[in-house]
């Protein structure tokens, strides 16, 4: 490998992993049992892993149909529109809390209407969670199915529409399962995000244990208090999240790349 | 409307004075002086609820020294205390309750002993117009209104359980937040009925929320400890800010923006 | 007529405007160069490209096309063969089959009976289970074949099927389709710019050159007398553009050409190169026909050699490679050439 690009890229694996590893190092591995079995540690997991999930599965329903439209229609405005959609991947995600609240909030635009008729408000609840991971996450999903629709050969499309297959049927039989794989890697990279989500869900979700205290918040708060339990409860994180990458990369991402 | 009136208060002690270099400063422990030659920066960290009245004293304090800049880290005690223990520098660190000074003591951090340079008790805040109804710290207990109380990690939320804990109160808020600013937000954009934040912070938001005072307060007095620390840049200038703090001008300040005075 | 057509279509330097009709059983090959619009009006016919004007209609009175209706892609009774035979990668080759039937309804069982039948037919047994990544290029196409046959299309449309294969395997693969070419009942459109496929495959030719058809007939009358340069180069002659008078023919070009009969009028002259033959002086005797021209390049094609000259007129001969030899000749070298006026197809433009 040629010297000008192997340094940079020892530099770039030295400071994308020391970190972690410095987490490891540091941990206090001798009170570790303590630390995990405390009370709120498995229920901010359990949220952390519903939500995320959860979050990740409504980017996928929503996700797919915006980018084969971003990909395929010949809407005028597309390119306005894909510009709209990557906001949320630019935007400070604390912003992005506050604009879910001045809509879907108690008072907000449309969440005034839904709580006059329901009682129902949406922030402080599990599913605010969710709807915040999403708004943040939804764009990488987004993204990434549309780059892979592009690249995906139209002229499968054609040849299936000659056998007789409509549209939805084209799509289900032929357009989805070759793109199978990209959209694997972005709901990979979404669930990503949606995990470590932070600014957007204790901004508009708020912070409940056991309700929305997802782990990225009980680490900033135990930080606050007991420095040792925020590393304990990283490396959890970090286990959790290494894992599930490593699990999907070698099934699904592996296949986008041979593919 | 409450900063004008400070600002005036401030003005108008400052054209009391003669304000000549070499003038010990009012009230002042220190004999360090306050006069034009203070230069550099000075870091001064400081709970997020000191926020508008350390501003404005930071202000006066570059007016006096011309060649000297203020600048201010305001967020919760917790985090400012883990920053300082970690190496962050600073000469000056307000915490807005004793535990957090006690935390950064025991790196040896401050110099000398640290002074109350002010106190703070709870107060409700509530939307304007109080829809929710609330009256008194019992309507923390009903399950139907959104509530808001700071997280028990931060001083804030601490002082909380206390007086919950006193009234013989079983709160369920809806959420709590990392610090009390936070907290506030959420009652100015109307998303909770009612939240547990400082009085000082009902002040400081003038009309956006009403303050609803309640007797238990009392059971939760935070104590804000404010010290210059040892390993200090620029330890004329945070003395001299110190000073400032506990000058007549500066508790003046203090109490125009809702803190008790020891 | 089974399927008759107007296709016009105006894409940027592009005006393709043709008419077409085949009948049932018939095979009409679309011939032409690339950039010709062959391909655009394959892709009309299936519906896959909106025309700017025309129409398509199919036994009389479906219309496919016209002014009001645009029927989509999967509403047209169609099979298609494509030069890279676009077989679904992900599905197995008797699932690719079978997902003509299975998209217009028939269940599951019905659709792969009648698949593994047709993969039969076109000597593809046993190989169902596989992927298209496994098959060969021959194999590819054939099953490509049978997916397009296998729900009985009334219009069956071959765009360059031949193409993407090498040499050996056209062969062979050419056979086949020739073989279920003649089986299918329905009209077919086969677009290629091969004449050989033309030639072998076709009932009826239709030569489309710059969006235009410019000739159209048997593949033997097509290739007996070609009407442009492109066809007869095609087809292997050398063609001139001259007028008649008595049995010389003018050329427009410059020269003259004599011919063994009487013409008059605009006409064209075509010669085979075989035909020509190369002195290094001027030979007497016989030949009407003598002149003096350069050579430019010459290839070697086997046991003869292909020669192109310039001068009064420019002409292709092609001879022996012993001849060649004793001649000595070499590019750029001056020669004779001579063609008996028999020899000379003369017929009118």
């Amino acid at each position: 490998m040629p010297a000008p690009l192997l340094v940079p890229a020892v530099l770039a694996v030295a400071f994308l992993v020391l970190p972690l590893v410095g987490l490891v190092v540091r941990a206090p591995w001798s009170a570790i049992g303590p630390q995990l079995t405390r009370d709120g540690v498995g229920e901010a997991l359990r949220l952390s892993l519903l939500s995320a999930t959860l979050a990740t599965l409504v980017s996928l329903v929503l996700g797919v149909p915006l980018a084969w439209v971003l990909a395929r229609s010949a809407l005028r405005g597309r390119s306005v529109l894909r510009a709209l959609v990557t906001v949320p991947l630019v935007l400070p995600p604390v912003v992005g809390g506050v604009a879910l609240f001045l809509v879907l909030g108690r008072q907000g635009i449309v969440g005034r209407w839904l709580f006059e008729a329901t009682g129902f408000s949406l922030p402080f609840t599990t599913a605010a969670v969710v709807v915040a991971e999403t708004f943040v996450a939804m764009p990488f999903l987004v993204i990434s199915v549309e780059g892979a629709l592009r690249a995906a050969d139209a002229r499968f499309e054609d040849a299936a529409a000659t056998l007789g297959a409509d549209r939805w049927t084209t799509f289900r039989r032929v357009t989805l399962p070759l793109v199978a794989p990209g959209i694997a890697a972005g709901a990979v990279l979404c669930w990503a995000r949606a995990l470590g989500e932070f600014g957007a869900t204790i901004t508009f979700a708020g912070n409940f244990p056991g309700t929305t205290q997802t782990m990225p918040l009980a680490v900033y708060l135990a930080l606050q208090r007991d420095p040792e339990a925020a590393i304990v409860l990283s490396l959890v994180l970090l286990a959790v999240s290494l894992a599930t990458l490593l699990l999907l990369r070698g099934r699904w991402l592996g296949r986008a790349v041979h593919a | 409307m409450k900063r004008t009136v400070v600002l005036l208060a401030i003005a108008l002690t400052l054209a009391g004075c003669t304000g000549t270099a070499g003038d010990a400063p009012a009230g002042g422990t220190g004999t360090a002086p306050t006069g034009p030659g203070l230069t550099g920066t000075l870091t001064v960290f400081a709970a997020a609820s000191l926020t508008d009245v350390f501003t404005e004293l930071g202000d006066q304090l570059e007016a006096e020294n011309p060649q000297l800049e203020v600048q201010f880290n305001f967020a919760g005690s917790s985090a400012l205390a883990t920053q300082l223990t970690q190496g962050a520098p600073a000469d000056v660190f307000a915490s807005a309750n004793p535990q957090q000074m006690d935390v950064v003591s025991g790196a040896g951090l401050p110099r000398g002993t640290p002074v109350v340079f002010a106190e703070n008790v709870l107060e409700i805040a509530v939307p304007p117009g109080n829809p929710g109804g609330v009256t008194g710290l019992a309507d923390f207990a009903d399950p139907d209104l959104a509530l808001a109380v700071c997280a028990p990690e931060v001083p804030c939320g601490a002082a909380a359980e206390q007086v919950f804990a006193a009234a013989g109160v079983d709160a369920q808020p809806d959420t709590q937040e990392e610090d009390v600013k936070a907290a506030l937000t959420k009652v100015q954009l109307g998303e909770v009925d009612a939240a547990l934040v400082y009085a000082t912070d009902v002040q400081a938001a003038g009309d956006a929320v009403e303050g609803i005072p309640f007797p238990e307060s009392d059971r939760a007095v935070n104590e804000y400890p404010l010290a210059v620390l040892t390993a200090a840049p620029n330890a004329a200038a945070g003395q001299a800010f110190v000073d400032l703090v506990r000058s007549e001008e500066g508790q003046q300040a203090l109490t125009a923006a809702g803190f008790r005075t020891p | 007529m089974s399927l008759e057509a107007r296709i016009v279509v105006r894409r940027g330097a592009l005006e393709v405007d043709v008419e077409l009709s085949v009948a049932d059983g018939e095979v009409l090959a679309v011939l032409g160069p690339n950039g010709a619009g062959k391909s655009t009006i394959l892709r009309v016919l299936a519906g896959l490209l909106t025309p700017d004007g025309g129409r398509v209609v199919v036994d009389g009175d479906q219309v496919w096309h016209d002014d009001d209706v645009a029927l989509p892609p999967h509403r047209r009774p169609i099979g298609m063969v494509f030069q890279d035979h676009l077989l679904f990668p992900h599905l197995s080759v008797t699932e690719n089959v079978a997902f003509g039937p299975r998209s217009r309804g028939v269940p599951r069982v019905a659709a792969r009976a009648a698949a593994t039948a047709w993969l039969d037919r076109v000597g593809l047994a046993g190989l169902g289970d596989r992927r298209p990544g496994q098959l060969s290029g021959g194999q590819a196409q054939r099953a490509a074949l049978a997916r397009a046959l296998v729900g009985e299309p009334r219009v069956l449309l071959l765009d360059e099927p031949l193409s993407a294969l090498d040499a050996r395997t056209r062969l062979s693969v050419r056979a086949e389709l020739h073989r279920h070419l003649t089986d299918y009942a329905g009209s077919a459109v086969l677009v290629t710019h091969d004449p050989v496929d033309a030639m072998a495959l076709a009932t009826r030719v239709v030569v489309v050159e710059d969006g235009r058809v410019v000739q159209a007939g048997t593949p033997a009358e097509v290739a007996r007398r070609p009407r442009t340069d492109y066809v007869a180069r095609l087809v292997g002659l050398v063609l001139l553009a001259g007028s008649g008078a008595g049995t010389t023919v003018a050329l427009d070009g410059g020269g003259a050409v004599a011919v063994a009969a009487e013409v008059s009028g605009p006409v064209f002259v075509a010669v085979r190169p075989e035909s020509v033959s190369l002195h290094l002086s001027r030979p007497d005797g016989s030949p009407r026909n003598v002149w003096p021209l350069r050579l430019v390049t010459a290839t070697p094609h086997g046991s003869v050699v292909r020669c192109d000259l310039a001068g009064e007129m420019a002409l292709t001969a092609d001879v022996t490679a012993t001849s060649f030899a004793e001649l000595g000749l070499a590019p750029g070298a001056e020669v004779w050439a001579s063609v008996q006026a028999s020899e000379v197809a003369v017929y009118p433009r």
